[in-house]
């Protein structure tokens, strides 16, 4: 009985590291467009608002396997060539960038007028008003929600199998394929390796939501 | 825009540091100001009182550049504050440039006092005058530890603002401010929001700086021994316009308008 497993964990687990270096590479994608998606659409240009609301709708309303697939198989014939790795980090960090855009939107938002009516009274320029006053108050607010986009990004990381990438997935799917009576253990292997990696984002979460009102203004 | 755009350099913009000059002010169809005509001298001490929503805090709102003013002309130091002279020598509407230049000269103590939660109480006073001012870390340092003690919270530099009570946060909120040495200093009721017990000590504060201070201050209150001790000057505001001013003695002793009158009696009997 263990036997099974013996034999397929290691066959499964070169691709963990596949889909832990996607979670890092996506979630860092993702959090430097979530920062200036959600910036712009509080942007007071007009056109920066409306491009940026543009961009988030379009990637929030189309499916991630879409996305990924124009990536990977639809840009070579624009002259654009990506690795499996690179279309997969591209796709994910578009995607979860739009849905942390929202957060960052949010939290930005959620942070009283009179903060920066005082930043104006003490005559602050625009930007020293979100660096120094508004930005360090509502990235506290950010973090929980940043947490739970991750855990979705590292679920989402599943369908690079799609493009070929050798990912947790992949792996699983390969070795069920080998010998059809390995289904039920490969999936559950597949299950708790997930749920394995997702732990610490799961702790982070529940710990930054516990700190996430602190040293923030009640309104 | 004839009106806005006569003498502006005026001859007596020494003596005066604050102008409004028929300033209105509407929110969609309500007219809050109608027509205010207002001017402060450099170091005197105003106090603006008036019936809720008369439009005292609107006034020194758009002083602030918090709010626009509809119409007519603000002028700070002889100079238009929401507008800037064109090429051409007309005026139009200010940009952020100007907007930065003129609030160096202007500063302001909140109701709510808006001290930045994230931020020790040094860290509180030393931020603007750091990144905005210029200061060397020493130099404003120097200049919050100087100004927080003066307001009776040397001890209290590294607390953070939940840590404080009401009466000790609006004390920080008022050496934020005047670190930043403004010309003119705008309160909006700093008292009112605060537990009874605690607005003398506030109140003390801004009698001390008053005396030994040459900043303008305008200040909107409801309490009427505080304006008479501390201001040369009283305006009572009524329903968007100034209705009477004078001396603290003329106004509160000898109101001369019937509203004004009806306005200290209810006054005095709560
Ligand atoms: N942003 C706004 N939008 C719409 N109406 C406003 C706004 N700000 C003020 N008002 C209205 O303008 C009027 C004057 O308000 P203002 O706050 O200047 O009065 P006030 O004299 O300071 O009153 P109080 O003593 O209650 O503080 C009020 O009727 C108020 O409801
Ligand atoms: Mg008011």
């Amino acid at each position: 009985m263990m036997d099974v497993y013996v034999d397929i964990i290691p066959k499964i687990l070169p691709g963990a590291i596949i889909t832990i270096q996607l979670l890092v590479a996506s979630s860092c994608l993702a959090l430097v467009i979530a920062f200036i998606a959600g910036l712009g659409r509080v942007s007071r240009f007009a056109v920066v608002r409306s491009l940026t609301s543009v961009y988030v709708e379009l990637f929030r309303g189309t499916s991630l396997l879409v996305q990924m697939f124009f990536i990977f198989f639809a840009l070579p014939a624009f002259g654009f060539q990506f690795s499996p790795f690179l279309a997969g980090v591209t796709a994910l960090g578009l995607n979860y960038g739009a849905y942390g855009s929202e957060i960052v939107r949010g939290a930005i938002l959620a942070i009283p007028n009179g903060q920066t009516e005082a930043s104006i009274a003490l005559n602050m320029t625009r930007w020293q008003r979100m660096r120094l006053v508004i930005l360090p108050q509502a990235i506290r607010m950010m973090l929980p929600g940043f947490g739970n986009t991750s855990i979705e990004l590292l679920k989402g990381t599943s369908l690079v199998s799609l493009i070929t990438l050798t990912d947790l997935t992949y792996k699983g799917l390969m070795v069920q394929n080998t010998n059809i009576s390995y289904t039920f253990p490969v999936f559950i292997v597949l299950l708790i390796m997930y749920f394995v990696i997702a732990l610490p984002l799961i702790f982070g979460v529940r710990k930054l939501e516990k700190n996430a009102s602190k040293g923030v203004v009640k309104a | 825009m004839g009106a806005i755009e006569k003498d502006l350099a005026s001859k007596d913009s020494l003596s005066t540091l604050v102008r409004y000059e028929n300033v209105t002010k509407r929110f969609g169809d309500i007219e809050v100001l109608k027509g205010v005509d207002l001017d402060i001298k450099p170091g005197e001490k105003v106090a603006l009182i008036g019936p809720s929503g008369s439009g005292k805090t609107t006034i020194i709102r758009m002083l602030m550049t918090l709010e626009k003013p509809t119409s007519g002309v603000i002028s700070m130091g002889g100079e238009p504050l929401w507008h800037k002279k064109s090429s051409s020598g007309k005026l139009v509407p200010a940009d952020e440039k100007h907007l930065r230049r003129m609030r160096s000269d202007i500063g302001m103590v909140f109701q709510h006092f808006n001290l930045f939660p994230h931020m020790s109480i040094l860290r509180n006073v030393t931020e603007a005058p750091i990144h905005v001012l210029g200061l060397s870390k020493e130099e404003a340092r120097e200049r919050a530890v100087d100004m927080l003690e003066k307001v009776g919270l040397g001890d209290k530099l590294d607390a953070y603002p939940e840590q404080l009570s009401g009466g000790q946060k609006q004390r920080v909120a008022i050496a934020r401010a005047v670190v930043m040495r403004p010309k003119v200093m705008l309160f909006d009721e700093v008292t009112s929001a605060l537990d009874p017990e605690l607005v003398g000590e506030v109140l003390e504060v801004i009698k001390d700086l008053a005396k030994e201070t040459d900043m303008a201050m305008i200040l909107v209150t409801h309490e009427m021994d505080f304006a008479r001790d501390v201001a040369d000057r009283i305006v009572f505001l009524h329903d968007g316009q100034i209705e009477e001013q004078g001396t603290p003695q003329e106004v509160l002793e000898n109101p001369s308008s019937e509203r004004l009158q009806a306005f200290l009696s209810r006054f005095l009997r709560n």
